[in-house]
């Protein structure tokens, strides 16, 4: 019999090893308290320990039969999508609801191999104006809609 | 009559001209995410809960509770037509659905899975309102310590009815709760794990969760391999069933509401069990088993009615304990906080208005969904040929501004970032997001609950195996939690899952 290891149950077990270690390690800076009277520490610090048991058994029961693989990831996707709310983050103060939000969606369209840049420049405008007369106009939501860094 | 005398207030609320037409937009809206791919019912609820504050309280809950079982009805839509099903609760009605839609009985399948659901909303829709107030008699008895165990209860039945490994999604859930206590510590006002992050101190936000883990990693799994969706080319025409469908779908669809109705009471997920469960059970009671998975219309017509009844009745423990069966009803408890009503037993009798409009405006609702579904089938499957790379970047703008206006934080939009890729990341590794967000939400109330049930009893833990309710749910829990565990229902659990793929 062929014992291999499965990378998806292996990675997963570290990963919540790392974090029960993170978290207990923070609980043990902080108060714990008795159990009649927990301090801020303790709850954490019991399921941080729980956490890093279920990682390890979970590392553990990654040496079996067969394996399973982890599949294609999605790059460019990763690259593209997720500086998007970033983006929008850092710019909506300044550049203001419309023009940051226009880029927004101008970024993340560009996360697909089909989409075509004249396309993404539409559908960008497109969205923009719809979000703009919904959100600000329609529903008042408190946006500015031309930020500081484009006054002059 | 009491009873009938509330659904009376509750058909007041839910029909005056606005309530209406914000459950119009609600199932509107359902459908479409349920029928669109690379968006669920989860992710548009927490794009679109901030604009719910300037609603109504009855209005903003009408709305959103329309949007949960509208894309139950789109996602059974996508199933039928082309084997994909939009929402994980109509995985198993893509088996025969579609089969018969290759069989060019694509319209009957659709009209059997309509009226099923219809049907089962109806009934469940009662059920509702009948057992719901005599079980917040109950809840109002309820102390800390119960609430504790009832958490207990919910959190076990969410990983057992979860994919996959158990042992994972146990680790999901506890991974939630610690997430779900990052910021200020309510009693000692001490901040925890929040590396500094002034703004994360109140903790962190849970639509930025929601969308991160739902949404964007949903995004990201649909951009690994970009494939066109091939739509059924297909006669949906033909909508009506005949006389021998009827006949055929009559016992599945009253089996399949009871299972439903019985199983969404059950915390943690039960219109996806029900759905499951009751296709196993038309297996095996039917006549000719070999039919199942070349189109047997019983294969429709039970699972449909299963959960559409399961996510009715999953309203029931939120609107008498407060305690939300899956993530959707995490979101509502999110929505109604939002609203400055607190969850929990006391709805029913300060806000009638509120509690029995809900539960009316589902009927309603579920009645919208078959005239919005049946005719303009063309329209939805028309919707289905939307290629996905014209959806995401709007997907994204929403996200962007939905988590954005709830507070005004921008650290909340970097928070969206970061679970999107952890969502992802867990998604690779084959865990599942449910647990997580359930954990997320419950831990706060966890904690708060565990610490004040040891302050209350002198820190003796005795307390939650003495009285005689938390020692019920906590013997419930550990039951799930050693039947998961078996062999056999291991087995037989990857078995029903697998059918999934």
């Amino acid at each position: 019999m062929k014992t291999e290891i499965d990378k998806g149950d292996a990675i997963a077990g570290i990963l919540f090893i790392l974090a029960g270690l993170f978290f207990a390690y923070q609980s043990l800076g902080m108060e714990l308290g008795t159990s009649l009277r927990m301090g801020p520490g303790y709850f954490p610090l019991v399921l941080a320990g729980v956490l890093i048991l279920l990682g390890v058994t979970v590392m553990v029961k990654a040496v079996r039969n067969e394996a399973e693989p982890i599949g294609p990831l999605a790059i460019r996707g990763i690259l593209l999508i997720l500086p998007a709310p970033i983006f929008f983050g850092l710019t909506v103060r300044g550049l203001g609801f419309v023009v940051s939000l226009f880029l927004t969606a101008l970024i993340a369209a560009f996360a697909s191999r089909k989409m075509k840049p004249h396309y993404a420049v539409l559908l960008a405008v497109l969205v923009t104006i719809f979000s703009t007369l919904v959100f600000s106009y329609a529903l008042g939501l408190p946006f500015q809609r031309f930020g500081p860094w484009l006054r002059f | 009559m009491d009873f009938l005398s509330n659904l009376a207030l509750g058909f007041a609320t839910a029909t005056s001209f606005a309530n209406l037409g914000f459950c119009l937009i609600g199932v509107i809206l359902g459908t479409l995410v349920g029928v669109l791919p690379g968006i669920g019912a989860t992710a548009t609820i927490a794009m679109l809960l901030p604009i719910t504050f300037q609603l109504e309280p009855v209005s903003s809950l009408i709305m959103l509770a329309g949007i949960y079982y509208g894309a139950q009805y789109g996602g059974s839509t996508t199933a039928i037509l082309i084997n994909m099903p939009g929402e994980s609760s109509s995985a198993v009605t893509a088996i025969d659905g579609y089969q018969l839609a290759r069989r060019g009985k694509a319209g009957t399948a659709l009209a059997v899975a309509a009226l099923g659901s219809f049907f089962a909303g109806s009934v469940s829709t009662f059920l509702v309102a009948i057992f719901a107030p005599p079980l917040t008699v109950v809840a109002l008895k309820f102390g800390a310590a119960e609430y504790f165990s009832l958490m207990v209860l919910g959190l076990v039945s969410s990983v057992a009815l979860a994919h996959g490994s158990i042992l994972k999604a146990l680790a999901m859930v506890v991974l939630g709760l610690l997430l779900g206590l990052v910021g200020t510590d309510i009693y000692s006002g001490t901040p925890r794990f929040i590396m500094g992050i002034r703004e994360y101190a109140d903790g962190l936000n849970f639509v930025a969760v929601a969308v991160g883990v739902f949404g964007i990693a949903e995004i990201l799994r649909n951009l690994e391999s970009e494939q066109t969706r091939e739509v059924m080319k297909t006669n949906v025409r033909n909508l009506w069933p005949s006389r021998e469908d009827f006949k055929r779908m009559v016992a599945p669809v009253l089996r399949g509401t009871a299972l439903g109705s019985a199983l969404g009471i059950l915390p943690g997920g039960g219109a996806i069990l029900a759905s499951f469960a009751s296709y196993t059970v038309e297996k095996r009671i039917s006549k000719n088993p070999q039919e199942f998975g070349r189109g047997a219309i019983e294969g429709v017509a039970g699972p449909e009615s299963a959960n559409n009844a399961g996510a009715q009745t999953s309203f029931i423990p939120l609107l008498t304990l407060g305690i939300p069966a899956n993530p959707v009803m995490a979101l509502m408890v999110g929505a109604m906080i939002i609203q400055g009503i607190v969850p929990g037993p006391n709805v029913a009798t300060e806000q009638p208005a509120l509690f029995w409009g809900i539960i009316a405006s589902m009927w309603i609702g579920n009645l919208m969904l078959i005239v919005l579904n049946l005719p303009l089938i063309g329209l939805w499957v028309k919707l289905l040929t939307v290629p996905y790379y014209v959806l995401f970047p709007i997907i994204m703008a929403f996200c962007s501004i939905g988590v954005y206006s709830v507070r005004s934080n921008v650290y909340d939009l970097y928070a969206v970032a970061a679970f999107g890729l952890l969502g992802y990341v867990m998604l690779k590794l084959r865990c599942e997001p449910a647990p997580l967000l359930l954990g997320f939400v419950l831990g706060p109330l966890l904690e708060e609950n565990l610490r004040r049930a040891m302050i209350l009893s002198r820190g003796d833990p005795a307390t939650f195996a003495t009285r005689p309710i938390s020692a019920g749910l906590l013997l419930l829990s550990l039951v799930v939690l050693i039947v998961v565990f078996l062999p056999q229902v291991r087995k037989k659990r990857d078995e029903v899952f697998v059918e999934d793929n």
